[in-house]
């Protein structure tokens, strides 16, 4: 036969021969054949920046969600986790692909070998200063009613910045928020739902759920402060303004608190942006160390 | 320039009966995931896919699956690009692709919520689906989990036969 045997024969030939990369999450770039062309009069550094902000909040996010495989309270749960992080990961992939096909690779492609595709040099190769995503997502876990509280407000944020972000501009971060969107809204409710089951449900329960929004709400603080590359790609109507979005999320997690019998904690000041910048404390970086160190360790590894 | 190309083929009929590699009972084309393949004047087929769920792991698999049935049908160039843009819905799995899942013993969705541009509203209730069970049928079944064993489907039991049951689940 002139061709592949198999589809495992078809796999190896469609990378070459040679072997996928360890530690990569598949053999397709995902933007082949979508249209990476740069909006007119953006610059596509800034559109780059951008991505790397919402794509790292999806990574970091994703990675402290996969804590609770083998952890989670129930069999049910462990699979509902597995699968928002998948998701997570998926728009992670798309938009850190997206700031690879603008050239936005800070040091990653100096420390990665040739053959590692963009979106997995900027996901295991860069240093926590690099990173762009904000304190909300890196925060460790806590129990499961503080996992539980984080994930709404991230999720209540992301759906908000996403569901504003289907008329952007660019049109592959308009598609990325178009399906992102669907799958938030999944992620959101069904985090919802558990925090109302755990702050109407036992004495206990409801403690635990209040103590995990109290150590949750001060994270929002730099949420709604855009960075300058922010401002300037919502002024090209190409990105979203985080401040856009506050009533928007404040409304939604006053409702979801309400209902759950808590306690809403006073909103946090805002604070200038930090994570946005790169600026980050200790636990990113201890996150990265688990996400990164395996590949780094062996960067030329394929199976 | 002279250009071959197979006239006698048409590579929609070979891509749309490739299956999908986690629900081997309906096609790609059947869950509406496969969105053309057409042959180009070059001679290179252009087939178009879309995921399901932005971070659908099958993906890497459907495009090795498709190169590798057009090339047995006689396609030496093939380009699979990925669409992202409408985004998939359950709405585009056929009536075909509905029988075929329930006869696997899934659950076909529902109709999809409906979209709009604005704010998405939140759901706080118990659950807003339903779905008949697939083994025998009764429309007394409860969701055990919003989540399953792959991105697109949900857990449900029957309350009649007691059987558990998967659920493609709306979106």
């Amino acid at each position: 036969m002139a061709h592949e045997e198999t589809v495992y024969d078809a796999l190896d030939h469609a990378h070459g021969g040679e072997g996928q990369w360890a530690f990569g999450t598949g053999f397709d770039e995902p933007l082949a054949g979508v249209d990476t062309t740069v909006p007119d009069g953006v610059d596509p550094a800034e559109l780059g920046e951008y991505c790397l902000m919402l794509g790292d909040d999806a990574l970091v996010l994703a990675q402290r969600l996969t804590e609770w495989v083998t952890a989670s309270p129930e069999l049910e749960e462990e699979v509902a986790v597995a699968n928002v992080a998948l998701d997570l990961l998926g728009q992670a992939r798309l938009l850190l692909a997206r700031a690879g096909s603008v050239g936005v690779l800070g040091r990653s492609r100096q420390r990665a070998t040739d053959s590692i595709p963009d979106e997995d040099a900027l996901a295991y190769f860069r240093a926590p200063g690099e990173f762009r995503s904000t304190a909300l997502v890196a925060a460790p876990n806590g129990d499961f009613a503080q996992t539980i509280a984080r994930l709404l407000v991230a999720s209540t944020v992301r759906l908000a910045v996403f569901a504003r972000l289907r008329e952007s501009r660019d049109p592959v971060l308009a598609a990325i928020a178009g399906k992102g969107v669907h799958e938030l809204a999944y992620h959101r409710d069904h985090a919802a739902r558990w925090l109302l089951r755990l702050g109407d449900g036992t004495e206990e329960s409801h403690l635990r759920a209040q103590r995990g929004v109290d150590a949750v709400w001060p994270l929002l603080a730099d949420v709604f402060s855009p960075t300058e590359v922010e401002r300037r790609l919502t002024a090209d109507r190409v990105g979203v303004d985080p401040a856009t979005t506050r009533e928007e999320v404040q409304s939604v997690l006053t409702e979801v608190l309400g209902r759950a019998t808590l306690r809403l904690p006073d909103w946090p000041a805002d604070a200038p942006p930090r994570g946005r910048l790169g600026e980050h404390g200790p636990e990113l970086t201890e996150l990265l160390e688990g996400l990164q160190g395996l590949a780094r360790r062996h960067p030329a590894a394929t199976w | 320039m002279t250009v071959v190309t197979r006239v006698d083929v048409d590579p929609w009929e070979v891509a749309a009966r490739v299956t999908d590699p986690e629900l081997p009972m309906v096609t790609l084309a059947d869950l509406g995931v496969l969105r053309g393949a057409r042959l180009e004047d070059d001679g290179t087929v252009v087939v178009e896919i879309t995921p399901t769920y932005t971070g659908c792991p099958a993906m890497g698999v459907m495009r090795a699956d498709l190169v590798h049935a057009l090339h047995l049908a006689g396609f030496a160039d093939v380009d699979v690009r990925t669409v992202l843009s409408p985004a998939w819905s359950t709405d585009r799995i056929s009536d075909e692709g509905r029988r075929k899942l329930a006869a696997g013993g899934i659950a076909p969705p529902g109709k999809a919520p409906a979209r709009s541009d604005g704010p998405v509203p939140l759901q706080l209730g118990p659950t807003r689906r339903t779905a008949s069970c697939p083994l025998c049928g009764s429309a007394d079944t409860e969701e055990l989990s919003e989540f399953g064993a792959t991105a697109c489907k949900a857990l449900r039991r029957c309350r009649s036969c007691r059987e558990p049951f998967e659920h493609v689940k709306e979106i």
